[in-house]
């Protein structure tokens, strides 16, 4: 039987992410797709205190940190560097992939305008979003990318308030806006799906926004075993759809047959413990109007 | 002792701090009830999951932090959890 996966491991084992963290899942999965020839950007989150308790690394792959506003940034300039490196005649037959791994907050927040302008001007990058729904680093405060009625510390449910008051940004189709050639939505639930987009995103020219789903054990409320069961609730209710938008085109990757009903989602994370089943029907109503947005009944 | 630009010239040095110690749940793998589809190994968040030289695959205790994806998501059963004892 030939193997599914590579067993080459990129991020080593002893970096403090918590037990069932799904961030080091998507690392392991992205690196593997990827391969050796990565140089990682990594803005402060959770991602980057967990791998690297200096003066240790986690990594096995070159790797960066950058503050929280300029993941993009240096991404560019790395990928420049690279492009000035080439041109002088060194890493000659290597194609280096320059792949920012970065958070919801540091995506769809603070680093939004140097991702912005990394992906209007064209950078050859893989950008990978992370996405847990919250800064899960600092005590689980609302971002932009925090789901409606979801409780956060800033935005915490109680009489008066059902918690997060903004339904989530959708940074796919804002990256999308840009005109990019390739953008994608992922979950770790999905590991072949996942590793075919980065897969994908590395062998094409320019600028690649791929944005993963990662369920946290510590903000949304669950046992760790439930990790992957809850990313893969995730996707068959229709709350999080996998697609891909390649050079303008759009696909659905992942069609359930029949849609879950969200509560089985909703139900079994604590940040969602104080909705009504009324509060669910609004949630379900959003989700059925989003879902036929993007053709997927 | 601080690098110049806080540079760590050793890669993946995290693997001198052992976490196993964080269990509270052991996960067991059965290698006869193992049917190698791979689920396991690929969720695991540490990568603690590893094969040895029969191809077959093995916890390494030294790393795995208990949270029992690989029991959870197993299909057939073959992963059983045990509660650590001191």
């Amino acid at each position: 039987m030939g193997k599914r996966f590579p067993r080459e491991e990129l991020l080593a084992p002893g970096h403090r992410g918590c037990a069932g963290c799904g961030a080091s899942i998507l690392v392991r999965m992205a690196l593997k797709a990827a391969g050796r020839d990565v140089i990682v950007v990594n803005s402060t989150g959770c991602l980057e205190v967990f791998t690297t308790p200096y003066p240790e690394t986690a990594w096995r792959v070159p790797w960066i940190h950058t503050a929280f506003e300029c993941g993009g940034a240096v991404a560019s300039g790395i990928e420049r560097a690279i492009k000035a490196l080439k041109k002088r005649g060194k890493f000659k037959d290597r194609k280096i992939t320059v792949m920012p791994i970065i958070g919801d907050g540091g995506t769809a927040d603070i680093g939004f305008q140097a991702l912005s302008g990394a992906l209007e001007r064209g950078h050859d990058i893989v950008y990978i979003m992370y996405d847990n729904e919250a800064y899960m680093n600092t005590g689980v405060q609302r971002s932009s990318a925090t789901p409606l009625f979801a409780s956060a510390t800033t935005a915490p449910a109680g009489k008066r308030s059902k918690g997060e008051d903004r339904p989530k940004k959708d940074m796919a189709m804002i990256a999308a806006a840009h005109g990019i050639p390739y953008v994608a939505t992922a979950c770790i639930s999905y590991p072949e799906d996942l590793m075919k987009k980065v897969k994908k995103a590395c062998e094409i020219e320019g600028p690649a926004f791929i944005h993963v789903l990662q369920p946290c054990t510590v903000g949304w409320g669950y046992n760790p075993e439930d990790t992957i069961k809850i990313g893969r609730l995730a996707v068959e209710t229709g709350f999080f759809p996998l697609y891909e938008i390649e050079h303008g085109e759009f696909r659905i990757t992942y069609r359930p047959a029949k849609r879950k009903p969200l509560k089985e989602y909703i139900r079994m994370q604590k940040r969602y413990r104080h909705l009504t089943d009324e509060d669910i029907e609004i949630l379900q109503k959003y989700v059925d109007e989003r879902c036929k947005l993007l053709g997927l009944e | 002792m601080v690098t110049i630009g806080a540079i760590i010239y050793e890669p993946g040095s995290t693997v001198r701090n052992k976490t196993g110690g964080w269990r509270t749940f052991r996960p067991i793998l059965n290698t006869e009830k193992c049917i190698k589809c791979e689920i396991c190994y690929i969720f695991c968040p540490e990568g603690a999951i590893y094969e040895d030289e029969e191809e077959n695959f093995r916890i390494n205790y030294d790393y795995c932090k208990g949270c029992l994806i690989c029991s959870k998501e197993c299909p057939t059963n073959a992963i059983t959890r045990v509660r650590e004892e001191k």
